[in-house]
């Protein structure tokens, strides 16, 4: 007996000791470097360093890292704190859990990119209730879920623009697919929309939209997805995949199967990721946005209503550090945040922008 | 004559009462609250611990009746889907008019047919294990709650349904009384009845039970059903803590819920186990995740730590451990 008294009381030891030491990496897979700015579990004192907070949509997303990098600068910009969050599912429900840790903690602020726009809503709304901000980024929650939100770039012209571009590729006639990430994801979806707003366009009307497939930000399901896309379709002339890890994976598929020529290839991708397919022709050219000032400008829209200087109602100004000044617009029954334009990346420049992100 | 004395029932030795597992678990659960007071200045607040229920209790219902099932040496992974299969089937009545109270009680009895319909197939099918026909019902189950839904989520319930996952009795979320409520229930169900007493004696050995004339076969099927109804709880309070719903909810719920019962003390290869152990279980892991949560720990480091306990929970009986029920049994 004495041999399994020692024993539960090494496994308690190694519990303890195992949270101490993951207790030191605290950020969710973002710059995994040593820094011990992170969180500490202790409370912020009465007008001393304030803490915000991020969560995105799950863990191993490159995009989602350079997010919540730029996050973290903004905030540590301003003298605060700055918490990571990411679940290892692209769940509402393990999002639903650390929004309640986040609570618990009392934090300041709370900046999400959400796996679902209504699922969220009974937790944000206790959240907001206990006197934390809370904004909405990248993938948006429903109006009555956050103050508000900070979008990359007008989804308009995102969906225009890509079915613009995909039609020169095809020479304005033949079947496209998208690639999507998660079936709820707002961002996907209204991008989506406006995709098909677009085609609805007489010009287009030799071009066919035969199917949304869902590649859930997951790599190996996004592999397979393209694969099953090409196998139903074989006349398809072109795939538009407006999520990086769906671009990246697609475009791994059309390389090894040999389909560069006859498959055409854009959407939203990562210069560093898709540099190699920009350069081989895989894919003609694609479109994005910088990540890491969409998490600074979400920090900075945290910190300035953190601070009282905004209160999220249409036609406030305030400043985003670098980005210089920003306006609150009205978007739908809530309000929004812009940051830019959507950015062309083709052969002519992915060799400068593949080492920045 | 000499009176008989039941080998089943050891004599009462001090040492023999405080060696057993479900002591282990509170020393345990103790370790972990200590860790987290330690960790964070936030974890030690009544009002977080008491709202930190509401996040892992979803799931803890389904543990109870699993609980029956692995005593039994069964298995049944399919409980995830079951869960999203009643959620959706009351989302989309809901969705086409149907008042949401009825659609409530559809989903409980969807729930139960799954779960009827899995011991039907365990107890039909002699040959096929419970974990092969559970698999199959798993993808099944699933399968028809994609179709119902495609990939969209329903949701926009009416405002009192939010009450069951977030709502409060005086200063006591309604998920905390009616897991309490629950697993008294079950709790009497398994250690005070006859009913329980025959479920034990499958689990040891199922041969022998059937000579002696226990009703094996209506037994499973009692306990998968049981099984079924307690997804479909789940579900409802899951549904409404989420205010809405989509086919591919719940998924990776049997493992947690495996986990807990199998931490529990409750051994695989059945015929042991108490139900106090899965529900001290189940507040161990719930809390152990919350305190590390509440110091932003990396969800990967969470399972990993989540894990190591799982594989000293099943090991050290190994090593002799004076636990209850079955003596010397492999896990």
């Amino acid at each position: 007996m004495k041999k399994v008294l020692t024993l539960g009381l090494a496994a308690v030891m190694a519990v303890t000791l195992l949270a101490g030491c993951g207790g030191n990496d605290k950020e969710a897979g973002a710059s995994g470097g040593g820094s011990p700015s992170a969180s500490t579990g202790q409370p912020s004192d009465a007008g001393g360093k304030k803490r915000l907070a991020i969560i995105f949509k799950n863990t191993g997303n490159p995009y989602g890292e350079k997010q919540m990098e730029g996050f973290k600068k903004a905030v540590e910009e301003n003298g605060d704190e700055a918490i990571l969050k990411a679940p290892d599912q692209p769940t509402a429900e393990a999002q639903i859990q650390m929004i309640e840790e986040l609570i618990s903690q009392k934090v300041d602020a709370i900046a999400i990119a959400a796996n679902d726009p209504d699922a969220l809503q009974p937790a944000l709304q206790k959240a907001m209730n206990a006197g934390i901000k809370v904004i909405s980024l990248d993938s948006a929650v429903n109006a009555q879920s956050r103050i508000t939100h900070v979008n990359q770039a007008d989804p308009e012209r995102i969906g225009r623009t890509l079915i613009q571009g995909v039609s020169e590729m095809i020479g304005g006639e033949g079947e496209i697919a998208i690639l999507s990430a998660t079936s709820q994801a707002t961002n996907q979806n209204t991008w989506i929309e406006w995709m098909k707003k677009e085609l609805e366009d007489p010009k287009y009307a030799n071009i066919k939209l035969v199917k949304v497939a869902y590649g859930d930000d997951l790599r190996d399901k996004s592999v397979s997805e393209t694969e099953a896309l090409l196998k139903s379709y074989p006349n398809l002339k072109a795939i538009i995949a407006p999520t990086t890890v769906g671009i990246a994976a697609a475009g791994k598929v059309l390389t090894d199967k040999g389909l560069k020529d006859k498959v055409k290839l854009t959407g939203l991708g990562l210069p560093s990721e898709m540099a190699e397919y920009i350069e081989s022709g895989v894919c003609p050219w694609m479109y994005l946005w910088n990540p890491i000032d969409v998490g600074y400008l979400a920090g900075y829209t945290a910190e300035a209503l953190v601070k009282g200087e905004i209160t999220g109602a249409v036609g406030e100004k305030f400043t985003a550090g670098t980005l210089g000044e920003k306006e609150i617009v009205a978007d739908g029954d809530g309000t929004q945040v812009m940051l830019g334009d959507p950015f062309k990346f083709d052969s002519g420049n992915i060799a400068e922008w593949k080492e920045v992100y | 004559m000499e009176p008989r004395v039941l080998t089943s029932k050891k004599p009462f030795t001090l040492k023999g009462f405080f060696l057993q597992w479900e002591w282990m678990l509170v020393l345990l659960f103790v370790a972990v609250i200590v860790m987290n007071v330690n960790l964070s200045d936030y974890f030690w607040d009544y009002n977080n611990l008491r709202d930190a229920t509401m996040s892992f209790l979803d799931k803890a219902f389904i543990v109870l009746p699993m609980v029956f099932i692995i005593i039994l040496a069964d298995i049944d992974i399919s409980v995830g889907s079951i869960v999203a299969l009643s959620s959706v089937i009351m989302a989309d009545l809901y969705a086409h008019g149907v008042p949401m109270e009825l659609a409530l009680i559809v989903c409980l009895a969807v729930g139960t047919l799954c779960g009827y319909i899995n011991g039907l197939l365990i107890v039909k099918f002699k040959e096929l294990s419970s974990v092969i026909v559970t698999l199959s019902t798993m993808i099944i189950y699933r399968g028809i709650a994609y179709i119902l839904l495609k990939d969209q989520s329903v949701g926009k319930f009416p405002k009192w349904f939010n009450y069951l996952g977030w709502g409060y009795v005086g200063s006591i979320p309604f998920i905390l009384i009616a897991f309490a409520v629950f697993a008294v229930l079950f709790g009497i169900l398994l250690h005070k009845t006859t009913f329980g007493r025959k479920v034990y004696a499958i689990g040891s050995n199922p041969t022998a039970s059937r000579y002696s004339g226990v009703q094996v076969d209506r037994i499973k099927i009692i306990v998968f059903t049981l099984a079924g109804l307690m997804s479909a709880v789940t579900a409802l309070f899951l549904t409404s803590r989420m205010g809405s719903t989509r086919p591919n909810i719940a998924t990776g719920y049997e493992l947690d819920v495996i986990a807990m019962v199998v931490l529990g003390g409750i051994s695989t290869a059945g015929g042991k186990g108490r139900m106090i152990g899965a529900i001290l279980a189940v507040f161990l892991i719930g809390y152990l995740r919350y305190g590390l949560g509440l110091i932003n720990i990396s969800a990967q480091t969470l399972l990993i730590v989540i894990g190591l306990l799982l594989i000293f929970a099943v090991s050290v009986p190994k090593l002799k451990w004076k636990g209850t029920g079955a003596k010397g049994k492999a896990v």
